[in-house]
């Protein structure tokens, strides 16, 4: 049993709700963007196909917003509840992108609400299509001001401290900080990309269970085009953001890559397991690769986690995550493109389906992909530490000093447990109960090839 | 006006705001369950559910942004109410997250009149405005301790207080209250005379308790914090003003003439009331330990704030009227003849 150390558990806490909550927000700002996809092709293309793509999409939509709702509303809480000290000093520097969130989330609440109740109502589709716009437009800039926050965590600037009193601030030179470019695109493109793969997989399944209707194959090829134009996105940004990091936090990628010796023609090193004495065995080393995703030569210096103070340098452990992270993003690329080559051998050979394994590997698609966002975002996280606020306050000096945040943990961590089977329950019923094939059949729909 | 006079509006606004569309959620919560042990479900669900269904996710930014506003304005406010608030704090989201989704489940979801989904969503609804509410007590002073630069909250003092006992009294009541009477209201759009008699007679019976508690709350506050008493004694106007809109709104119910402006009158009702509590508590946010003057520490953080505010509403405005035109106003959406 641990003793009772109020930072610790509002670390575990914060980072439980977290990473509740990432899952459901990322669905939250990649789904609409696939529904409202689906939605123009099916207009479109008069393919009645795609539009109900769409719909069966934002039914199980709304499932997932209200769990991104309620968790987000106890981050939002948490962050005051467990953090007051933190937020004396850096609730007023980010209170306007803070403020900004909340202005998005209540525009997409409004439009969301307005977009699933008018499927029907407008006889041109066209306007419906529409209301999607605004929808998109506020889960994007909600995620895009919140990761403002966080950005600015990593590299604060803008107002001067003294003591617990923080002067000076100019909200605009704090909302843009270093971090924010690089991390807003990377948070948006990769949830983007991890809600393609997780419909994908929805897809990919109805297809392995033998489902043969060419509305699933539309699907499928939908949602791995969209999936790999944004994993390759992400990649491209992703490698932005290790140069930003050599840059700004140099520590970061340091403990990151497990780079001690401050050294141009830098490997980047693979896996591995760190004996002691910082000896790395059975990692894979690739030769000036560090140099040339830090600083794009391949005999730039990169700075060794040796020239950091030992109590400013962030845990090791965190090299695996990034490794996670890396590795599911590539082999997602390889899976998109492999899926392409078989798809087109499939059109110049009719009646030739996709490989079994390939739709395997596909279900798993996004699970991985949101494995990879936890991944990536704890690399993130745990990247920064000791610091709370880079350079300005240590992570256990923004704390709360309250007692029972043990009890809190046990309790919300029941709250998400509970959650999390419901939801899954509740998906399941809502999809089995009406498949695509009875609902087509209700509507009308003609199933056979398109024209 | 100063930025923090401005600021504590803005605040007050929001949660003036939540205080209508929660109290209306929430109500119908309750009154959905209720109606649904009773009987007398199909008479009253159909209505609830078309007027939750499109609206219930906004519900939930108002209390955000009040959240967001106090931590931009009022930092140290943010600090103590943080810290002292762990264990209540908590409880109220938990039942929020637990309302929210059950709400979402049983709505979307396809598991209709799962008696279980029900009874979360209609019970956690009467419980969260209870543990909210001891904000509004915690302010009123006493019950934070500093101690060796911690701060407490004195849980035995809060639960013997007569005072914070009347302001929970008091928001069960008045929501029940509020809920109702906008149902009724509604109900009567929909042109829905059963579900309209049923909302009626829910409105009428918690017109007496909700004055009755507001003159328990009135008198706890002239016992626990009389300079709070006196301050309302000096625009004592406000809550005459309140008092007369009640009597008309409940002249307006009682003979199912004009419900709109009844509604109307609700709110007007506690408008004058809350803002009357609200200006006569200033310029303490916690009394005596935060005033609003010492909190803005950034003149330029407030105004920027300010411009996002009203930018803000200018996006927030249409929109919400667009949504009102489309759920609230029509009349065949209403009337249930319009599909989903």
């Amino acid at each position: 049993m641990m003793s009772y150390d109020p930072a610790v558990y509002s670390r575990i806490l914060t980072g439980l709700t977290l990473g509740f909550h990432i899952v459901f927000a990322t669905i939250g700002v990649g789904v609409p963007v696939m529904i409202a996809i689906a939605e123009f092709l099916g207009i479109k293309r008069g393919d009645p196909h795609y539009i109900l793509l769409a719909r069966r999409w934002a039914r199980g939509f709304v499932i997932t917003v209200a769990v991104g709702v309620v968790t987000g509303t106890c981050i939002g809480f948490q962050l005051n509840l467990l953090w007051p000290s933190f937020m004396q000093i850096a609730g007023q520097a980010i209170a306007l992108p803070l403020f900004m969130e909340t202005f998005a989330f209540f525009f997409e609440a409004i439009f969301l609400g307005i977009y699933l109740y008018t499927w029907d109502r407008f006889r041109n589709p066209w306007v419906h299509f529409t209301l999607s716009i605004p929808v998109i437009i506020g889960s994007s800039a909600s995620a895009f001001f919140i990761t403002i926050v966080n950005a600015f965590m990593n590299t604060p600037q803008g107002f001067t401290l003294s003591g617990r009193t923080i002067t000076d601030i100019d909200p605009i030179v704090a909302m843009f900080s270093p971090a924010t470019p690089t991390k807003t695109a990377h948070v948006l493109s990769s949830a983007y990309m991890t809600s393609a793969f997780v419909l994908a997989g929805f897809a990919a399944l109805a297809l392995l269970a033998g489902r043969k209707h060419v509305y699933y194959k539309k699907a499928l090829r939908l949602t791995m085009i969209t999936g790999l134009i944004f994993s390759l996105l992400t990649a491209f940004i992703g490698d932005l953001s290790g140069k930003f990091l050599a840059e700004y936090q140099p520590e970061k990628l340091a403990a990151g890559e497990w780079h001690f010796e401050t050294t141009s023609r830098a490997p980047l090193v693979i896996g591995g397991i760190l004996q002691e004495n910082n000896e790395i065995r059975y990692g894979l080393k690739l030769p000036y690769a560090l140099s040339i995703l830090a600083f794009g030569k391949p005999d730039a210096v990169v700075t060794g986690l040796n020239d950091i103070p030992p109590d400013e340098r962030p845990p090791l452990y965190i090299h695996y995550f990034f490794d996670t992270m890396v590795v599911i993003g590539s082999l997602l690329i390889v899976l998109c493109i492999g899926y392409l080559l078989f798809a087109r051998k499939r059109r110049s050979a009719k009646g030739r389906e996709l490989p079994r394994w390939l739709l395997r590997c596909t279900v798993w698609a996004g699970p991985l992909a949101m494995l990879a966002i936890e991944c990536g975002w704890i690399f993130a996280e745990a990247g920064r530490q000791p610091w709370i606020l880079r350079g300005y306050m240590k992570t256990v000096h923004g704390a709360t000093t309250a007692d029972n945040v043990d009890w809190m943990l046990l309790l919300f961590s029941l709250l998400y447990i509970v959650l999390g089977f419901t939801v899954w329950a509740v998906l399941r019923k809502l999809f089995r109960s009406n498949s695509a094939e009875q609902e087509m059949a209700r509507r009308g729909i003609e199933g056979g090839e398109p024209k | 006006m100063t930025i923090e006079v401005i600021g504590i509006t803005v605040l007050w606004i929001f949660l003036y705001g939540y205080l209508i569309v929660a109290s209306i959620d929430f109500g119908a919560g309750f009154f959905s369950y209720y109606s649904m042990i009773t009987g007398r479900k199909h008479l009253v669900h159909g209505i609830i559910e078309r007027y939750l269904s499109p609206v219930w996710e906004v519900t939930n930014v108002f209390l955000i942004f009040f959240m967001v506003g106090m931590v931009g304005f009022f930092p140290d406010t943010a600090y103590y109410l943080g810290t002292a608030l762990l264990i209540p704090g908590s409880i109220a989201i938990i039942l929020l997250a637990i309302r929210g989704s059950y709400y979402a489940f049983s709505t979307y979801g396809g598991t209709k009149d799962n008696p279980l989904y029900m009874l979360l969503y209609g019970s956690s609804g009467l419980l969260i405005p209870a543990s909210l509410s001891i904000v509004l007590t915690i302010s009123e002073g006493g019950f934070i301790q500093e101690q060796n630069g911690q701060v407490i909250l004195q849980y035995a003092k809060l639960f013997t207080s007569p005072y914070a006992w009347s302001v929970v009294l008091l928001s069960l009541v008045s929501i029940l209250f509020i809920s109702a009477s906008f149902l009724t209201y509604y109900a009567d759009k929909a042109k829905d005379a059963a579900a309209m008699e049923v909302l009626r007679g829910f409105a009428v019976g918690w017109s007496a308790p909700t004055i009755l508690a507001s003159l328990l709350v009135f008198f706890s506050i002239y016992k626990h914090s009389p300079w709070h008493f006196e301050g309302m004694l000096d625009i004592a106007w406000m809550f005459v003003l309140s008092f007369l809109c009640f009597l008309f709104a409940i002249y307006l119910i009682w003979n199912r003439r004009k419900l709109g402006l009844a509604f109307i009158l609700v709110m007007l009702q506690f408008a004058f009331a809350f803002f009357g509590y609200g200006a006569a508590h200033l310029p303490y946010i916690i009394y005596p330990i935060v005033s609003i003057h010492e909190s803005v520490t950034s003149p330029t953080m407030g105004v920027a704030l300010i411009i996002a505010f009203i930018a803000g509403l200018l996006l927030l405005i249409p929109s919400l009227y667009l949504l009102m035109r489309l759920f609230l106003f029509n009349a065949s959406y209403v009337q249930g003849k319009t599909g989903k």
